[in-house]
């Protein structure tokens, strides 16, 4: 089901004909178009926009709107260097137990990305070579940028 | 952060493993490269970082929007100004609100001569790395210049916070521009030095080129932006391809070369230094008299004058200082080209005063991670050239 915002949208009409169980939702905010995607089908959606020309990964990411849930919004900012276009997806991920399958079958980049979002938010990659924390130390406890991690730290 | 354990290797090889960092001089900061070596030549590179890592996303959620424009100068040393500007454009644009055209222009102005600052220290140490150690003074020299204009206008050489959101800090003091003019009139026969130095030197050559070679797909493919996509013929730039900040109304060549290795990223950014000077020189010229903030009072800090004798302003500024200004709900990714490549700031608001997320895209991340994809099966004193030619900066990966 396509908000009739984006419906004339063609990357929004162009993922539901490929796969109408994808797309679930989407707005065109502020000149950026964001599509939520089902976190199940992640994979699929990365896969059709990188052959529609959305080649390059440039982050991936997430927020933590706890106490909403699902509790995280994973993000992915996709470009494309032939058509000079930018474009969001975003996938909302259960805060019990967060999974999404990994991309990097799709960007060999997206590598780095999901291992700073499972050691900042704890979120899970499923088939990820080696899902290790990248940035804090591997004996950390906790995931820094969760809301319920105090900024001052734990002490 | 890595390990603390090297990666093992398979029983039975004759194989060594190196820890190269993550204190070494040639890893610009403090980056730790795990190789593991088959005599002279490089089998494997593991980049290990996070040494670095100073939680300034963590930070800027406990901040307000205005405090958090002083954390953005923390994130890469090398070009401040660049941070500065794409924060505060991703928060004009949530505000949707626009900088006045005197800022706009100003904003340009500096950025590129943060370009040139980034790259002379890049160029400096770049060289100092394989065995040039001349041009990092002559770098140096003309750096120290940029710097003190960066004083004249912000008060500091490096943290400068000198872009607001709606605009600029202040109008530039008396004799900025001169001093700019003065600045360029000589920098492009100063590029002509470094290039006598280097350019043609066959030492130099030969420890460049055909080393460290990136195809334009695998480039693209590993998320690099900038010099270094396009040195393999990504013929992308974000100023020219997606434009922000006026970049539109400037006349400039992207200098884009196919050979992919070292010497072809060196060749771009010197070309890029000398197409910055063009900008600086448009700017100049252009520059358009009139206020340098927008006109919102409930965002933009009064000035110092209107405050001593209005009330209002009075008012306005102690609410913006002591509770921040609101902004509207909603998620905006702004992206720059940063003289490294697409660095972006992606800030959700959730209608309070404080940043509900900042996360910061930066292009040394991603370039770091393409570093065995260039490193493999080549000597192990090219992981240094290969190191200092995609011009990291660990500030910005660690954050």
């Amino acid at each position: 089901m396509i908000p009739e915002q984006i419906q004339s949208i063609p990357e929004a009409a162009g993922l539901e004909a490929h796969d109408p169980a994808v797309l679930a939702g989407g707005k065109l905010e502020l000149g950026e178009l964001t599509l939520e995607v089902a976190p199940a089908r992640i994979v699929d959606a990365c896969r059709w926009f990188r052959q529609q020309g959305y080649d390059l990964l440039s982050s991936i990411t997430a927020t933590d709107w706890a106490p909403v849930e699902p509790r995280f919004r994973v993000t992915y900012h996709l470009y494309s260097v032939p058509q000079k276009k930018r474009l969001r997806l975003a996938a909302r991920v259960s805060g019990d137990n967060p999974a999404i399958d990994s991309v990097i079958p799709v960007w060999p980049c997206a590598n780095w990305y999901e291992r700073e979002v499972w050691d900042m938010f704890g979120v899970h990659f499923n088939g990820h070579p080696s899902l290790r924390r990248i940035l804090m130390p591997d004996d950390w406890e906790g995931h820094p940028l969760r809301k319920d991690y105090p900024i001052e730290g734990i002490r | 952060m890595g390990s603390i354990t090297l990666t093992p290797i398979a029983p039975g090889s004759q194989n060594m493993v190196l820890s190269m960092g993550p204190q070494h001089p040639s890893t610009h900061g403090v980056l730790r490269v795990i190789l593991e070596l088959d005599g002279e030549t490089v089998v494997k590179v593991t980049p290990e970082i996070g040494y670095l890592h100073t939680g300034i996303e963590k930070t800027a959620e406990g901040k307000t929007f205005h405090q958090a424009i002083t954390l953005t100068d923390r994130i890469d040393y090398l070009c401040p100004l660049t941070n500065n500007l794409v924060y505060v454009l991703a928060v004009e644009k949530l505000l949707q609100l626009e900088a006045p055209p005197r800022a706009r222009f100003i904003r340009v102005m500096l950025n590129e001569l943060t370009r040139l600052n980034s790259h002379l220290v890049w160029l400096g140490t770049h060289a100092m790395d394989i065995g040039a150690f001349s041009v990092f003074l002559y770098c140096f020299r003309e750096r120290e210049e940029l710097l003190k204009i960066f004083e004249m206008a912000s008060g500091q050489r490096m943290m400068t916070s000198y872009f607001r959101v709606g605009g600029l800090a202040l109008e530039p003091p008396l004799g900025f521009f001169e001093r700019i003019r003065k600045f360029i009139s000589y920098f492009p026969a100063r590029v002509d030095e470094y290039e006598a130095l280097l350019t043609e030197n066959n030492i130099w050559k030969g420890r460049t080129q055909g080393v460290g070679y990136i195809s334009a797909a695998d480039a693209i493919a590993w998320g690099c932006t900038g010099p270094v996509a396009r040195a393999s013929g990504v013929n992308w730039d974000l100023r020219r391809d997606n434009p922000y900040s006026d970049y539109d109304k400037f006349q400039f060549n992207v200098p884009v070369r196919t050979d992919g290795d070292v010497y072809a990223r060196y060749m771009v950014r010197v070309q890029e230094m000398r197409e910055s000077v063009k900008i600086v020189q448009q700017s100049l010229d252009g520059v358009p008299e009139g206020p340098v903030r927008a006109d919102a009072p409930h965002v933009v800090l009064p000035d110092r004058e209107r405050m001593k004798t209005e009330m209002e302003a009075l008012i306005y500024h102690f609410k913006i200082v002591t509770e921040g200004f609101r902004v509207p709900a909603g998620e905006a990714y702004q992206a720059v080209e940063s003289p490294r490549g697409e660095s972006a700031y992606y800030v959700v608001s959730d209608g309070t005063q404080h940043p509900f997320r900042m996360y910061v895209r930066s292009p040394s991340f991603a370039h770091l991670q393409a570093l065995p994809a260039m490193c493999a099966g080549r000597l192990i004193a090219d992981v240094v050239a290969v190191i200092g030619s995609v011009d990291i900066v660990l500030g910005e990966t660690d954050r």
